[in-house]
């Protein structure tokens, strides 16, 4: 029999003997310091703009770790509400066939449009909503931060709920499990390691407008919020490096921490929800769940929250009210259908009459037709450098991955410095093109990739690592060598890993391109022509129709690249190079 | 045993089809109808694509039918049963949940409290043989250990019918057979909290060992072709002769080219007419030389019994019979009663070399498949020597499900290029004639 011993960790906890250890000291010291820093930083949200504005921010070294704090609760603020809007949104799409055809074309373009042109809209709105509070323009970066990083896990958890294995739907429903019951045993458990990979991955390119909202200008109103992205900017306008590298030191820390305390310990838990019941690759370890197994103090944190979780989700929650047959035959027929189409077309009808209408009340055609010249600009920007950067960096990782060694040694820096947001370290780059009066329009440019590249590393790490050594050594057997080793061998082989990696890499500089065709450094501000520095330009100005057109031609960009590029290359891969 | 007359289950004129188009629909169940009383095993026995794990799913109340009806003790069954469960071929675990939180999910829909729930999971747990695994995951278990856990996961809600779905299929022949036998001594001490079981299969062995009635279907659409009914004591023996003639019994309705239900015709030799719409498994050409070589060498020399050459290769009957049926098609053998015996053309060809054998295999797809002649004959006529698949799809789609159509055409492909009839470009998904490359 194939039967093994079950891990410690399966252990009841009541069986073990209850002694107190080296690891509670530990979880106590953790537990109890991570609550106190929570409610420091909260209660800092509720006080009056006003207020917050007499304490200017310091660019004393050692206020740097309550700003990292503030922007840290600021990302977990920012996953919760993902996480939320994932369970609802997703869940809506893959149930409702009506919605479905809305909410997923919807989710599709979000995804494409660029985050950061929205900071301005969403900032007004928010302080609209708390209006002389701090509260609202915190409200308002954490949304910024939620933009960047909901979509993909709705996706993620969208997708999963697609393809729930069939067998264990017909379980469910056999067995007659409620809606609620369903959900919670079923769906959430399936969709889980998807969604840890994808809420890691959203985490990741968060940093990055976190950093970029924590100060931003909208017309007349400047908002600083106490934070790393602020004292980075303060550190800019100061014309301090000193201060910007502090912040950089500052920033791997939190990475680090987040990583090690929060994403291993998920990733390695999510573990026991993978489908795949033959295991693949040596299972993902983390100390810190290893710790939390074994301290008892945590298990005593944990356990009346396990419980409360398991429970609830047991409960045979139902609707009170069935929905009679006849209604809801009536309500899924053809005709309904067809009534469905015709308010879909005109709410979309009409949102495209109001998005003209706003935008031509400030903006005539000449303009629209220059900034579409823009958008082609910052296009040409993206593609160049998206090719570059592949020229670089997949022999690169091709010649990591090969080396499993070298490759568990890089892996995890690749993914780091994906994480980390690259316009903290835009003001060295500024003071280098200031002082070889270099041309910005081309100079600037490479800041847009700094750091997207990453993803392109890592990805290409990942497939090759991934490619299956009887392959190698047939080529090698058959002296496969050189120019037709890498065309015949290896790129079709890591191709798959490459695009993906790419098509992040590609979304993220449009992003980047709104920061980095416009930077500054004291007195100085550097620009290049193209779409970004059109938006930023715009969003500085308060001219909102401006903003919007800048923002709509983005995502028509955007949308265009992904479409005529990245999802043929997409569909090719799945095609003909799969390995299995 | 219980021998009361009660109707349990009564599947009347049920028609299972899905749209094809709008207003095309494929036929996949056609007028079944059959009924179940308390106390017996009942098997459905048939090939892949005859629809029976569909009709089990109409039963269980998972699927509703096209038109006819359900009915469960004389109530029309519209929805999951209560007092129906599932044992599913591939187990159909929670992954994330340990073998007792599997077995108590049915009891948590059910709504029963915590202290009930583990009482009613631990005896059902031990009834099956899995005390000791309760705090398992499944991945931690062998397949057979985790089909007992499908097993108890059934029990544990105390049905009335236990409906089995080819539950043993996907677990190797041991503990196929360990586990098989363990449910039966079960059923026979009148252990089970159940009234009756209902078991798809598509092993004929396993059927006769089990059933006190075996259903027959037929393919495409499925019909209840033919009902037998089990009269051997249990225990039985598989090396009974009352056993083995009940096997080659079914084996020969089961390939019987006149229908499962059709007199046995033992002598004269019987060839349904293969059209451009029969359906055809894509079978590959290695395999069908290597049971046509197996078949002309001793011990057979040409002519063999069904159920022997399937033991002596190591083929389940559901893997063998396409093969045959393929060698049938192509005329390279027949079957007939139960038997298959080799043709001249299989003669020559297994006498052949390579250049010889792939021309004879031409002769006879061009001869004997009108699909793979018919595509021929498309691509001699277009001047570009060209045809793209849908052409070909879309035709036999009219008559048959998408699924099927695409065997079909998988199977002239593979056969086609075999035989350098034509090529196939997967890329361009085009038929085209060899020489125009």
């Amino acid at each position: 029999m194939l039967f093994q011993p079950a891990a410690s960790g399966n252990v009841p906890a009541s069986v073990r003997p209850r002694y107190f250890s080296a690891f509670d000291l530990f979880a106590f010291a953790v537990v109890f310091g991570l609550l106190a820093m929570f409610t420091h930083g909260t209660d800092q949200a509720l006080i009056p703009i006003s207020e917050m504005e007499k304490v200017p921010i310091s660019l004393d070294p050692w206020s740097l770790p309550e700003y990292a704090l503030r922007t840290t609760l600021r990302m977990l603020a920012a996953i919760v509400a993902s996480l939320i809007f994932t369970f609802i949104y997703g869940a809506i799409a893959a149930k409702s066939r009506r919605a479905e055809m809305v909410l997923i074309p919807i989710l599709d373009i979000l995804q494409s449009v660029p985050v950061l042109g929205f900071l301005s809209f969403t900032v007004l709105f928010f302080m609209g909503l708390f209006p002389g509070q701090v509260l609202g323009v915190e409200f308002a970066a954490v949304f910024a931060i939620f933009t960047s990083q909901a979509w993909n896990m709705t996706f993620s958890f969208y997708q999963s709920l697609k393809t729930l294995p069939r067998d264990l739907e017909e379980v469910s429903s056999s067995f007659r499990l409620t809606g609620w019951q369903r959900f919670w045993r079923l769906e959430v458990p399936f969709s889980m390691p998807g969604l840890v990979w994808n809420t890691m991955m959203s985490m990741s390119g968060g940093w990055f407008f976190v950093v970029a909202s924590e100060a931003i200008t909208v017309g007349s109103t400047t908002i600083t919020l106490p934070g790393i992205g602020a004292y980075v900017s303060t550190a800019i306008t100061d014309r301090n490096l000193t201060a910007v590298a502090w912040s950089v030191l500052a920033m791997l820390v939190i990475i680090l921490i987040y990583d090690q305390l929060l994403f291993r310990p998920l990733v390695a838990w999510a573990e026991k929800f993978r489908f795949e019941t033959s295991a693949g690759g040596p299972p993902p370890k983390s100390w810190v769940l290893d710790l939390v197994k074994r301290a008892h103090l945590f298990q005593l944190v944990l356990a009346p929250i396990g419980f409360l979780m398991r429970t609830l989700g047991r409960m045979p929650l139902r609707l009170p009210v069935s929905v009679p047959k006849p209604v809801g035959e009536a309500w899924s027929s053809r005709t309904m259908d067809r009534v469905w189409m015709v308010l879909i077309s005109l709410g979309c009808l009409y949102s495209i009459w109001l998005i003209v209408d706003f935008v031509a009340s400030e903006v005539k055609l000449p303009e629209v037709f220059n900034v579409l010249w823009l958008g082609f600009l910052t296009l040409i920007r993206v593609a160049v450098l998206i090719f570059l950067a592949s020229l670089v960096w997949v022999p690169i990782g091709v010649w990591i991955g090969l080396r499993p060694k070298v490759a568990t040694a890089v892996q995890p820096l690749a993914q780091f410095l994906a994480a980390f947001p690259a316009n903290i370290i835009f003001p060295f780059a500024v003071v280098a093109i200031v002082h070889f009066n270099a041309d910005p329009n081309i100079w600037l440019s490479p800041l847009m990739i700094l750091g997207t590249q990453w993803y392109i590393l890592f990805n290409v790490i990942a497939g090759a690592s991934a490619f299956p050594t009887d392959m190698r050594e047939a080529a090698a057997s058959f002296h496969i060598k050189g120019w037709h080793w890498w065309t015949k061998v290896i790129l079709p082989g890591v191709f798959p890993y490459y695009v993906t990696g790419a098509l992040t890499a590609s979304g993220g500089s449009w992003n980047a391109a709104i920061v980095a065709e416009v930077a500054s450094w004291g007195n100085t501000t550097l620009r290049a022509d193209g779409l970004g520095s059109y938006i930023a330009d715009a969003t500085t100005a308060g001219d909102y129709p401006r903003i919007t057109l800048g923002i709509a031609v983005m995502s028509l960009y955007v949308i265009a690249f992904n479409r005529t590029l990245w999802r043929p290359m997409f569909s090719f891969a799945a095609r003909r190079l799969r390995l299995d | 045993m219980l021998d009361t007359t009660t109707p349990m289950l009564q599947v009347n004129h049920v028609v299972q089809s899905y749209r094809k188009g709008d207003n095309n629909r494929i036929l996949v169940l056609d007028d079944v109808s059959l009924s179940m009383k308390e106390g017996e095993i009942v098997g459905l026995l048939g090939r892949s694509g005859s629809g029976k794990s569909t009709l089990l799913r109409l039963i269980s109340g998972l699927n509703a039918p096209f038109a006819g009806d359900v009915s469960w003790y004389g109530k029309k069954v519209q929805g999951p049963e209560p007092g129906i469960s599932m044992v599913f071929q591939t187990f159909a675990l929670f992954p994330w949940l340990t073998v007792r939180q599997n077995v108590e999910i049915g009891l948590e829909a059910l709504g029963i409290e915590a202290g009930e729930r583990r009482k009613r999971a631990e005896q059902a747990i031990d009834l099956i043989g899995l005390g000791g695994f309760e705090s398992a995951y499944p991945k931690e278990l062998s397949g057979g250990m985790r089909q007992r856990v499908g097993f108890a996961r059934a029990l544990v809600v105390h049905p009335r019918l236990m409906l089995m779905d080819e539950p043993f299929s996907a677990l190797d022949v041991l503990t196929a057979e360990t586990l098989r036998t363990d449910i039966i001594d079960l059923w026979m001490e009148g252990q089970l909290p159940i009234k009756s079981i209902l078991i798809v299969t598509h092993n004929i062995e396993e059927a006769v060992l089990m059933c006190d009635r075996v259903l027959i279907f037929t393919s495409n659409p499925g019909r209840v072709g033919f009902e037998m009914p089990i009269n051997l004591p249990h225990p039985r023996d598989r090396q009974a002769p009352e056993f083995r003639d009940l096997v080659e019994e079914i084996y020969a309705r089961m390939t019987n080219r006149q229908g499962p239900g059709a007199p046995l015709h033992i002598d004269a030799l019987h060839h349904a007419e293969v059209t451009l719409t029969t359906h055809l498994t894509p079978i590959s050409t290695n395999i069908l030389a290597g049971l046509l070589e197996e078949l002309a060498d001793p011990p057979y020399n040409g002519k063999a019994d069904l159920p022997e050459l399937a033991d002596s290769l190591h083929l389940p009957a559901d893997e063998l019979f396409p093969v045959a049926e393929a060698l049938a098609t192509l005329r390279f053998a027949d079957l007939v009663g139960g038997d298959i015996l080799i043709t001249d053309a299989g003669r020559q060809f297994v006498n052949a070399e390579v250049e010889p054998r792939k021309k004879l295999f031409a002769k006879q797809l061009l001869s004997q498949v009108p699909l793979a002649a018919h595509i021929r004959k498309v691509l001699d006529e277009r001047p570009s020597h060209k045809a793209p698949w849908s052409r070909f799809a879309d035709e036999l789609e009219d008559h048959m499900s998408e699924d099927f159509a695409e065997e079909s055409l998988r199977a002239v492909v593979n056969w086609g290029r075999y035989g350098e009839v034509f090529t196939y470009d997967e890329q361009t998904r085009q038929f085209s004639l060899d020489d125009q490359d």
